[in-house]
């Protein structure tokens, strides 16, 4: 649960809050930006980045993502981590919620 | 050299394996008297076991696999806790899927769910405080758990929860460090450790500096490392060469990902909202000084320990370890997975008795997974 995995930041989502979308692996999922947010929040998109639980941690390279998702595919982590996401999807909109 | 041809650039692992071998036999290590290095990370002990990495490198050179599970250091007290909490009227509670199944003295969180507990898997904690938000009747609690990587993401939606004022949310926080677990194993004399492999996600968030006393105070080389099967062996090589040539310093295999300072924002939040807790107890380890982080007093109101008046803040409490499980002693290096009388017999990943057989990070599983699995069966 250490292990971040590699994000590439598509978009802008609520600059207040520093929140981007991010695509993992084909996935969309809305990161906090917070730790990276070194520069203007627009020059961030199109940058890779680790991500961890939800914030992308460091910003990497191209390459460096794509070797990083390698060794966690090698791992079993990648899929681990798509599913943790689509269970976090699943806990905010699940069937019987007391109220909407 | 089975598992070589799996590796991304099977040319550069065999080279850095030969170089392995010869240093490793320059220091003069044995099968009787290895050096060993402990890699403190989970996800490396995934990898050295994932990749074969202990059958591919001489018998001279011993792993000795590290606290850095964040699942499997958790006492079973805290687990009790945790359902303690999420069985009151109320309450979602919500965790990383990794704890689920971590056994607790009467269940684990799965099973409290499955008796009737508002138990909800997450991958973030955004995904806690958004539940927060759309159920404000409710009272929605973080489990809150990991090292240095983890505790910035549950300090920043702190941060976010008190600015938006959202009362109903809050983080049972069982936040630890690396650095105090490793200076009480270097303080243990029964311990001798020749080296450490460093983890490399923590060190993204808080530099390498947190190391120095490893290499100044207690002379032993250090290498922070990627978790790529290259990386690893290479930092191996790299403690190996420090070893042989009797230095010890802090070095940095990883400096691709890790800063040598760390993340500032990270290191900035983790100061706001937390504060070490005098000492904070481990499987295994027991009472470990300042080894924990508790919130500080001005975030109160998202302490899960203050709402519920439990743990910590209920004074100390005494939970023994499930009878015949030497978690303890596979935690601290002392005993291998196979060695546990437990291991494939009362305790296999889907009937887990103790947590290192929970988290594919723990020793036991990962042995289990990779090969150990043979060692229990009736082969002989
Ligand atoms: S085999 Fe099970 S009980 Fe034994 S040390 Fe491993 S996790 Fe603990």
């Amino acid at each position: 649960m250490c292990l971040g995995i590699p994000g590439q930041i598509v978009e802008i989502t609520d600059a207040a809050c520093q929140l981007g979308m991010a695509d993992v692996s084909g996935v969309r999922r809305e990161v906090s930006l917070a730790c990276v947010a070194d520069r203007p929040l627009d020059q961030l998109i199109g940058e890779w980045a680790l991500i961890h639980v939800g914030f992308a941690m460091a910003l990497i390279d191209a390459d460096e993502a794509a070797e990083t998702l390698a060794a966690l595919e090698g791992l079993g982590e990648a899929q681990e981590t798509l599913e943790q996401m689509a269970e976090g999807a699943k806990a905010l909109a699940p069937k019987g919620e007391v109220v909407q | 050299m089975r598992y070589v041809e799996e590796f991304r650039d099977p040319v550069k692992a065999r080279a850095v394996l030969a170089e392995i071998a010869r240093v490793t036999d320059q220091i003069g290590a044995t099968a009787e008297n290895p050096v060993r290095i402990m890699e403190i990370c989970g996800g490396h002990t995934h990898a050295i076991f994932r990749y074969g990495l202990d059958k591919l490198t001489p018998e001279g050179l011993e792993f000795i696999h590290g606290p850095g599970c964040p699942v499997c250091v958790l006492p079973m007290a805290r687990v009790d806790e945790c359902v303690e909490i999420a069985e009151q009227e109320g309450v979602i509670f919500t965790t990383f899927g990794d704890a689920m199944r971590v056994p607790g003295t009467r269940k684990s969180l799965l099973q409290a769910k499955a008796d009737g507990a508002d138990i909800r898997m997450v991958y973030s904690p955004l995904d806690a405080l958004e539940l927060a938000r759309r159920n404000p009747e409710r009272e929605v609690v973080f489990f809150g758990l990991g090292f240095e990587t983890t505790t910035p993401s549950t300090a920043l939606t702190i941060q976010q929860a008190a600015r938006e004022n959202i009362r109903n949310f809050s983080v049972f926080c069982n936040h630890i460090t690396v650095p105090p677990p490793i200076r009480a194993l270097l303080d243990d004399p029964h311990m001798r450790l020749d080296g450490f492999v460093g983890p490399g996600h923590v060190s993204m968030v808080i530099g390498t500096h947190p190391y120095d006393f490893i290499a100044q105070d207690y002379g032993k080389p250090i290498v922070v490392a990627g978790f790529e099967p290259l990386d690893l062996l290479q930092s191996v090589l790299m403690v190996l060469v420090q070893i042989r040539d009797g230095v010890a310093r802090v070095e940095n295999q990883y400096a691709r990902v890790v800063p040598e300072h760390g993340n500032p924002v990270s290191l900035a939040a983790i100061e706001d909202v937390y504060e070490p807790r005098p000492s904070f107890e481990w499987r295994g380890l027991g009472e470990i000084d300042a080894s924990g982080l508790r919130i500080r007093d001005g975030y109160k109101a998202f302490d899960a320990e203050e709402k519920f008046g439990i743990g910590y803040a209920a004074g100390t409490r005494n939970v023994p370890e499930p009878e015949g499980c030497a978690c303890g002693a596979v935690m601290t290096g002392r005993m291998k997975p196979t060695e546990c009388p437990q291991f494939g017999r009362g305790c296999t990943p889907d009937m887990p008795l103790g947590a290192l057989m929970v988290s594919s990070e723990g020793a036991c599983a990962a042995y289990w997974t990779y090969g150990g699995a043979r060692a229990v069966e009736p082969a002989e």
